[in-house]
């Protein structure tokens, strides 16, 4: 035979040799973001609590494991569960400017937990569940709307967006200005995105979810790529779209509303790390999802450090940090590639 | 060896109105149907049958004997395969890619592509004369281009029945040459059945060895291009005064509207 064998697109040992490297690369954002803070601590110090050296100050072990510690694992745990949510997004609506915060998703799932929490329930598992069951509902009216017309256009469907979100947030709103003032400040920072509020045991609750809703989606991978070429091209290549789309939408629901339970809305995060990593890696879901998902937890990371120190001793809600690159990221998508993307 | 593709007694509605009705047709492999007809004479709402997009309100359709009601999405799949007017890709995959994806039905959940697979796509974007594209991302081709390369996906299924819905109506006339040239190719060399939907019913005369007339969701007639395309024939069914000669190259019925 003279013709060439095809360059092999994708094998397992790539996908996991990428994801191991960006999973490193995670590793040591969130190494420098221990580092950074408010507080001034020193290697020597986290050296000395690492190797148990006696005499190190209580003080330094507080900051480092019962401050710093549980909200960076917070804010990779959310900023994965946002990109993946923006991969799976994408993907069903065959929109590249799919956003669980843009598409209303997030305020919908703010608004099932604030109630949660207004009707008395924990955080443990009703909260939580509310905010899951606010996702899925903002979801199915979104769908709803925009299955009117099939190939859904990128305006009708972040039109949609827009309306639920500037709805949902306006019964966030509304809830705030009348609950008591006890309440009140944690209510607040919904709408902007924090992390500053967390403890391990909802690092317990959150981080198995997770886990669980990943490895579900990936198993979906195949699908997922043949669903970007439009439903029908997939039911004619042999995926039966009803069913895969039934557990997409149960499954992103479960991962966005777990985290928005937790940290209220971050916006945008779901738009830039999915785009960024098919620029520099390709469309394919088997290893879009696990990179993006790792890149997205480093991405939050990073800007919830940048949250914290730069105006300190004060803090920033993450979700400033995170709007005030998205935003523009958003227009520059829109500007250079919207009108590639209306054609459909 | 049976037909690949029949079609019993198929009737359809969409609600109370009839789109297709007592419809009987049977495809061999190695043949090339062509189905004509104006407008909504039912030529889409029967291909659409025809791959399962659609059930039928009555009658079976039987892809190799088997009904295809009772089989699942994949396994139907490894049977039919179907190329649309017009493919739309919001994401940039490269060719291989695309055509990677006509093996999804072979693979089971969550396996990547192996050396059989790639070979099949090569094979694919041979025949379809897409084997210097592989590497491009499917963003940078042009309309001809792409089409063959979703040809080449429905290859790569390794089908025995090919379905084609107004495969050229976006191309201009040399790509509807090549399209239609690649088609014929295809069906008698790989011995797949193929049933082509056209508005072009010069193009169906030269290549198709078989064509349906479709008026008002029924067959108005059924046999090779020069019992079908006369000028009786698609005067009433068209409505539309035509002239029918021989073109004096293809000896095939030639048709000039008047």
């Amino acid at each position: 035979m003279t013709e060439p064998a095809l360059k092999r697109p994708l094998t397992r040992s790539r996908v996991a040799l990428l994801s191991s490297a960006l999973g490193l690369l995670l590793l040591c954002v969130a190494g420098v973001s221990l580092l950074l803070g408010t507080a001034d601590i020193s290697w020597d110090q986290i050296l000395g609590l690492v190797t148990g050296e006696e005499g190190q100050s209580d003080y330094a072990r507080l900051i480092l494991f019962e401050i710093r510690l549980p909200r960076i694992l917070l804010a990779g745990l959310v900023g994965f569960a946002l990109a993946l949510g923006g991969v799976i997004f994408q993907a069903l609506l065959r929109n590249p400017l799919a956003d669980p915060f843009i598409l209303g998703v997030s305020s919908g799932s703010a608004f099932g937990a604030i109630l949660g929490i207004v009707l008395g329930f924990g955080f443990s598992i009703g909260v939580p569940v509310m905010s899951f069951a606010g996702a899925l509902l903002t979801i199915a009216i979104l769908l709803q709307i925009s299955a009117r017309k099939m190939g859904m256009e990128s305006s009708t469907i972040l039109l949609t967006g827009v309306i639920i979100n500037a709805f949902f947030t306006s019964i966030i709103m509304f809830f705030i200005s009348v609950s008591a003032d006890a309440k009140l400040h944690s209510m607040l920072y919904w709408l902007y995105g924090d992390l500053s509020q967390t403890k391990f045991e909802y690092l317990l609750f959150i981080g198995p979810v997770l886990l669980v809703a990943t490895f579900m989606l990936y198993r979906l991978s195949g699908q997922l790529n043949l669903l970007t070429a439009g439903e029908e091209t997939a039911l004619q290549l042999g995926v039966e779209v009803k069913k895969t789309k039934r557990s997409l939408l149960v499954l992103v629901s479960v991962l966005i509303g777990t985290v928005v339970a937790f940290s209220g809305l971050i916006g945008f995060v779901g738009l830039m790390v999915p785009h960024l990593v098919r620029m520099m890696f390709g469309a394919d879901h088997r290893l879009l999802i696990p990179l993006a998902s790792l890149g997205g937890a480093a991405f939050l990371i990073a800007a919830d450090t940048l949250a914290r120190t730069v105006i300190s001793p004060s803090e920033l809600p993450v979700g400033v940090i995170s709007a005030f690159l998205g935003a523009p990221f958003f227009i520059y998508l829109l500007r250079t590639k919207g009108s590639q993307w209306d054609r459909s | 060896m049976g037909p690949i593709l029949t079609l019993e007694d198929i009737a359809l509605w969409y609600g109370p109105i009839p789109a297709l009705d007592s419809i009987n047709l049977q495809v061999e492999g190695g043949e090339m149907l062509g189905i004509l007809g104006p407008n909504g004479s039912g030529k889409s709402s029967l291909l659409k049958v025809m791959c399962g997009l659609l059930s039928p309100s009555a009658g079976d359709v039987l892809i190799r004997g088997s009904a295809l009601r009772k089989l699942d999405r994949a396994e139907i799949a490894r049977e039919i395969a179907m190329v649309s007017q017009e493919s739309h890709f919001q994401f940039s995959f490269s060719v291989t890619e695309v055509v990677l994806m006509g093996r999804f039905p072979h693979l089971g959940k969550l396996q990547f592509e192996g050396k059989h697979d790639l070979e099949v796509a090569r094979e694919a974007l041979q025949a379809t004369q897409c084997l210097e594209l592989a590497d491009r991302s499917i963003h940078e081709l042009s309309g001809g281009e792409r089409q063959r390369v979703v040809i080449a996906r429905a290859l790569a299924q390794e089908p025995k029945l090919l379905l084609f819905d107004e495969p050229t109506s976006f191309l201009d006339l040399r790509f509807k040459r090549e399209i239609f040239q690649l088609i014929n190719t295809l069906s008698r060399k790989n011995g797949i059945g193929v049933v082509v939907v056209s508005h072009d019913l010069d193009l169906a005369a030269q290549y198709c060895s078989r064509i349906a007339m479709l008026k008002g969701g029924s067959i108005y007639k059924q046999g090779t291009p020069e019992q079908v395309i006369t000028s009786s024939n698609v005067e009433s069914v068209f409505d539309c005064p035509v002239q029918v000669d021989k073109n004096p190259i293809t000896r095939k019925p030639r048709v000039s509207v008047l």
